[in-house]
């Protein structure tokens, strides 16, 4: 899901650039509210996990491959604007020291993976969770779920970004200037691939970490977070 | 032993079993990611070079780029593991200091 340089025009990578800087500015104001200094190092380790979660390249036998965000998981323990901080951290050393995502694209895919999944995430989560108990099942089902479907929302924007490109930009005899595909094949294949595998890792990931999570420190679990 | 702790042991652990995000795929020999081919796999699936995205493509160049090492190219997947692994610790330590920082710049203290 890391959007390459070259595969936005302008407009499009201009366009969320400019939609990211109020959700950093906004997600540092409230992060300077509520985070606590012992919370720090979790939110780096947050951002180390989706970092390296994001280097485990999950193979579509004869087709291409896809991974998971963990952006989830960081939006249940530390808040989604956190997340968001975390998240953007780990995308832009994904991008200056490795070229994993684009430069130009810094600003899409920090919207697609740093805010829109872990918000969606955090708040189908806490719908899903409420009320229930810290060490109950409804909470690993629900951190799972939220995975699953936070992902997804994340791939189905990325796909409608890709997407948009052929119609947005292209040559008088119709050959397009970056991403070649149109919506009706870009949207399918950005959300098939994460309905049928890599959303599964997602929910899996996120499962797991909350059920261990419940045994070893429960308390990080408590709401009133974010 | 502090949660913390047990944390960061986690992410040892996933450093070392990383090269998993690279041997899987070469194993089941897919391509690259979805809307992440370069300037060669996409002139094979579309039949041209988008022009636009030609001249943007190149535009950065990563010090490690595809978590490898320039020149490892040819080497074998034993190396290619290793530049992984490695990739994954620089990357783990620039971003664990960049989000240190700004966490520290932005929490509250005393509490």
């Amino acid at each position: 899901m890391h959007i390459p340089d070259g595969y936005l025009g302008p407009a499009t990578s201009g366009f969320f650039y400019v939609a990211m800087l109020p959700i950093w500015t906004v997600a540092a104001r409230i992060v300077k509210k509520t985070l606590k200094a012992k919370q720090v190092p979790l939110l780096a380790i947050g951002a180390a996990f989706s970092f390296v979660i994001m280097m485990f390249n999950i193979p579509i036998p004869g087709g291409s491959t896809g991974h998971a965000v963990g952006g989830v998981l960081v939006a249940i323990l530390l808040g989604p604007w956190a997340a968001c901080i975390a998240i953007t951290v780990a995308l832009v050393v994904q991008a200056l020291l490795f070229g994993d995502g684009g430069i130009t694209a810094i600003g899409a895919n920090c919207f697609n993976m740093a805010f829109v999944l872990p918000f969606v995430g955090y708040y189908l989560y806490k719908a899903l969770s409420r009320n229930a108990p810290l060490g109950s099942n409804r909470r690993v089902w629900a951190a799972g779920a939220a995975g699953y479907i936070g992902i997804n929302v994340a791939a189905f924007l990325a796909g409608v970004e890709f997407g948009l490109q052929p119609l947005l930009h292209h040559t008088a005899d119709g050959q397009a200037l970056y991403s070649p595909y149109g919506l009706n094949i870009a949207v399918p294949a950005m959300v098939g691939q994460h309905l049928l595998i890599f959303g599964w890792v997602e929910a899996i990931v996120t499962a797991l970490v909350i059920k261990f999570l419940q045994k070893q420190a429960p308390e990080l679990l408590q709401e009133g977070r974010g | 032993m502090k949660i913390t702790t047990k944390l960061w042991i986690g992410l040892g652990v996933l450093i070392l079993l990383s090269p998993l995000g690279l041997l899987l795929p070469e194993h089941f020999k897919t391509g690259a990611a979805w809307g992440e081919w370069g300037i060669d796999e996409i002139k094979k699936l579309v039949g041209y070079v988008p022009k636009g995205l030609e001249k943007l493509a190149p535009l950065w160049n990563a010090p490690l780029p595809d978590y490898a090492f320039k020149g490892w190219e040819g080497k074998g997947l034993s190396y290619l593991s290793l530049a992984y692994i490695i990739s994954a610790v620089v990357g783990i330590a620039v971003t664990v200091g960049a989000s240190l920082l700004v966490g520290k710049l932005l929490a509250k203290k005393g509490k």
